[in-house]
């Protein structure tokens, strides 16, 4: 099945190689559609999209929130259960994409697999496709169990993004990348999302791991950078740097605030990280 | 046979099962697999394992005629299988001592596990102090409330007990929590679990380590009474006891498999656990089967007065046995099995752990339709006992409303 699947980048992958062609990493930044609202969380992403006093992401990776979080830490966890008390449904994802692409970023999705899998594989493809969405991040997805996700992606030319760990043996680097399309998810850190205070070693040898076994593959590192130094510093070896936590978090301390229209910290944060991204060495 | 497959080389059972995990286990869970195909290839393995059976839990476990409980279910004769004989009190250390020898084969030194009722939380933490093994247990905040005696069995025998605030703060949490352990402990540590679900290999090793329950009941029932049983009948939460007395009777065509599910307050009420029955196909703690979901897929919270089948999901190949026709599914509500809980208690002096007095519900009510339809047979009808009740005496007390004082006083007058 590998052999006759779509390899070029679609809108996220183009996102990331045109970083790289100005010397640069990429931006994607995590949020979850529905906390604390979902007209609140488009809001966000609108101002993650566009960035506050220089650029924003340019790509988000909007999360789906989940009953069930397996790979999530604290941080966006209490966010989807927070969302889903709200009301927060699937479907919600597809005005969150509109929002994304009208704000000028490249909206694709993060999602556990049942939620996919009950609205329907083909259906949920082609509505995300139709809202403006370029792909879907697959956390609990490997291409093993991938088969109806395939033929969906490539019927409504959708990216595949599945995730490379450090504990992946090389066979199955080189046929999870082979089955992506766009990029490659390499999670840094093992374990769960949340920010960390140090990016680990871990991170910098999975890439080049990656790059060795598969040379052009374009890789997005996720898991653990919380402010712009760390995005300096991934960005000297990935060519797109993911962060979540760090932007949830922001989210957080704003609702307990009891403020939660207030985007004033977010938009420090996601000011900090576009400009780590964009610093020399 | 074809109806039950099982399951292929990447975890499937028909449509069922497989293997939903993050990336970062896919290493743990091939070297698992590949070290319990080698220990089954390795009669050391066994050896050891059998050692521990007979000489640590108390295999074999007896069969007993449960001659005046019998007289409730028509004109059936019913058998327990004593599983809650076993060392701890259920079934859980047959599967607990077996992962526990294979965690010492991959040369891991950490346990870590998710329990409800706390049976599987305290034959981990059993198996952990044999074997001088750290151990960490994984359980809901709502179970360590209605099983803090297991809690405290689990502290007395070296574990720390880790109580989950997420989510419904049951089982699924639990499970949930151990797997984020796992990710990022898999170095060092083996994910024990208790029942036979999850992703690929669980189901199949779980099932295998459980089939001693059902290799034994064939052997006892042939032995004292010259055939098959009619029937073998056990509860269903996750799955493990049941799959263990299947097992060897799944390619006997004339063994009648039950399994009975939580009903709660009844499927009606949407306060149950019965996957099978009420729920629909899905994907959970990395296996493809039957769950209580909603229309988006969210999983919705089950309920059952019995903490070890308050769980919203079934393992795969009860799944694809529903699925195929060859085994049967039925709900037994909170009601139906306390009053089988107290029959038992009443009649053969045997308290069954709440769990499987849901079996034990389940088998009178066979007997009973039995004996309407045919009723000139006299079926046998083996219940798989899964464990004792001793953790349950809190719940019974407030269902059946008694306060623990004394009946009465009787003495010398002055």
């Amino acid at each position: 099945m590998s052999n006759e699947l779509t390899r070029e980048p679609g809108a996220s992958g183009r996102a990331i190689a045109a970083a790289k062609q100005e010397g640069r990493a990429a931006f994607i930044g995590y949020l979850p559609v529905g906390y604390p609202s979902v007209d609140l969380s488009l809001a966000a992403m609108t101002l993650l999209s566009q960035g506050h006093r220089s650029a924003g992401a340019d790509i988000v990776e909007i999360g789906i929130p989940y009953s069930d979080p397996m790979m999530d830490g604290p941080v966006i966890q209490r966010a989807g259960t927070e969302a889903l008390r709200a009301g927060v449904r699937t479907r919600d994802v597809f005005a969150a994409a509109e929002a994304v692409a009208a704000a000028g970023a490249v909206p694709v999705t993060m999602t556990y697999w049942n939620l996919v899998e009950q609205y329907g594989v083909d259906a949920f493809a082609r509505d995300f496709a139709n809202a403006g969405g370029a792909g879907l991040i697959t956390p609990d997805l490997t291409p093993d169990e991938a088969e109806e996700w395939l033929a969906a992606s490539e019927k409504y030319d959708l990216e595949r993004i599945f995730l490379v760990a450090p504990s992946s043996t090389d066979e199955r680097i080189v046929s999870t990348v082979q089955h992506c399309r766009g990029w490659v998810y390499a999670t840094a850190v093992m374990g769960v999302t949340g920010t960390r205070s140090s990016t680990s070693a871990a991170g910098a040898d999975l890439v080049a791991r990656v790059r060795e076994l598969v040379p052009d593959t374009l890789i997005g590192l996720g898991l653990g950078v919380s402010d712009g130094d760390q995005a300096a510093t991934v960005a000297q070896y990935a060519d797109a740097v993911i962060v979540g936590s760090a932007l949830v978090k922001t989210l957080l301390a704003a609702a307990d605030a009891g403020t939660p229209e207030d985007l004033t910290e977010m938009a420090r944060v996601v000011d900090d990280l576009a400009e780590g991204v964009r610093r020399r060495p | 046979m074809t109806s039950t497959p099982g399951p292929d080389q990447t975890g499937h059972f028909g449509p069922f099962g497989g293997r939903f995990t993050p990336e970062a286990l896919h290493a743990a869970l091939n070297e698992l697999d590949a070290a319990f195909t080698a220990a089954q290839a390795d009669p050391a393995y066994a050896a050891e394992l059998h050692d521990l059976r007979v000489n640590y839990a108390g295999r074999p476990t007896p069969l007993t005629l449960a001659d005046r409980f019998s007289e409730h279910a028509g004109n059936a004769t019913i058998l327990l299988k004593r599983e809650d004989l076993n060392h701890t009190g259920s079934h859980k250390i047959n599967n607990v001592l077996g992962q526990a020898l294979l965690t010492r084969r991959m040369g891991k030194t950490r346990l870590i596990a998710e329990t409800g009722a706390g049976q599987h939380g305290v034959a981990t933490a059993t198996a952990a102090a044999l074997f001088g093994m750290e151990c960490r247990v994984y359980m809901g905040e709502v179970d360590t409330d209605r099983q803090a005696l297991n809690v405290a069995r689990m502290q007395l025998l070296g574990a720390e007990v880790i109580a989950v605030n997420a989510g419904s703060r049951t089982l699924k949490d639990a499970m949930n929590e151990a797997m984020r352990d796992w990710v990022a402990t898999v170095d060092n540590t083996h994910y024990l679990i208790g029942s036979a679900a999850g992703p690929h290999p669980f189901p199949k090793l779980v099932r295998e380590l459980q089939r001693v329950i059902s290799t034994e009941t064939r052997d006892q029932v042939l032995q004292r009474y010259g055939r098959l049983p009619d029937a073998v009948v056990a509860c269903v939460g996750g799955g493990s006891n049941a799959i263990g007395m299947f097992a060897d009777f799944i390619d006997e065509p004339s063994v009648g498999l039950y399994g009975f599910e939580a009903e709660g307050e009844g499927i009606e009420t949407g306060r149950h656990a019965a996957s099978v029955t009420g729920g629909a196909i899905g994907v959970l703690h990395g296996m493809r089967t039957y769950l209580l979901q909603n229309e988006d897929g969210q999983t919705q919270e089950s309920h059952s007065i019995s903490a070890g089948l308050d769980y919203p999901a079934v393992g795969p190949q009860h799944a694809w046995l529903h699925h195929s026709g060859r085994a049967t599914y039925e709900p037994v509500t909170d009601r139906e099995a306390m009053d089988a809980f107290k029959l038992l208690s009443r009649t053969e002096g045997i308290m069954p752990a709440i769990e499987s007095a849901h079996a034990l519900a389940g088998a009178l009510r066979l007997g009973r339709r039995l004996a309407d339809e045919q009723p000139d047979a006299e079926p046998l009808i083996v219940v798989n006992l899964s464990g004792r009740g001793d953790k349950d005496v809190r719940t019974a007390i407030e269902w059946f409303g008694i306060d623990g004082s004394v009946d009465g006083f009787q003495g010398a007058e002055e």
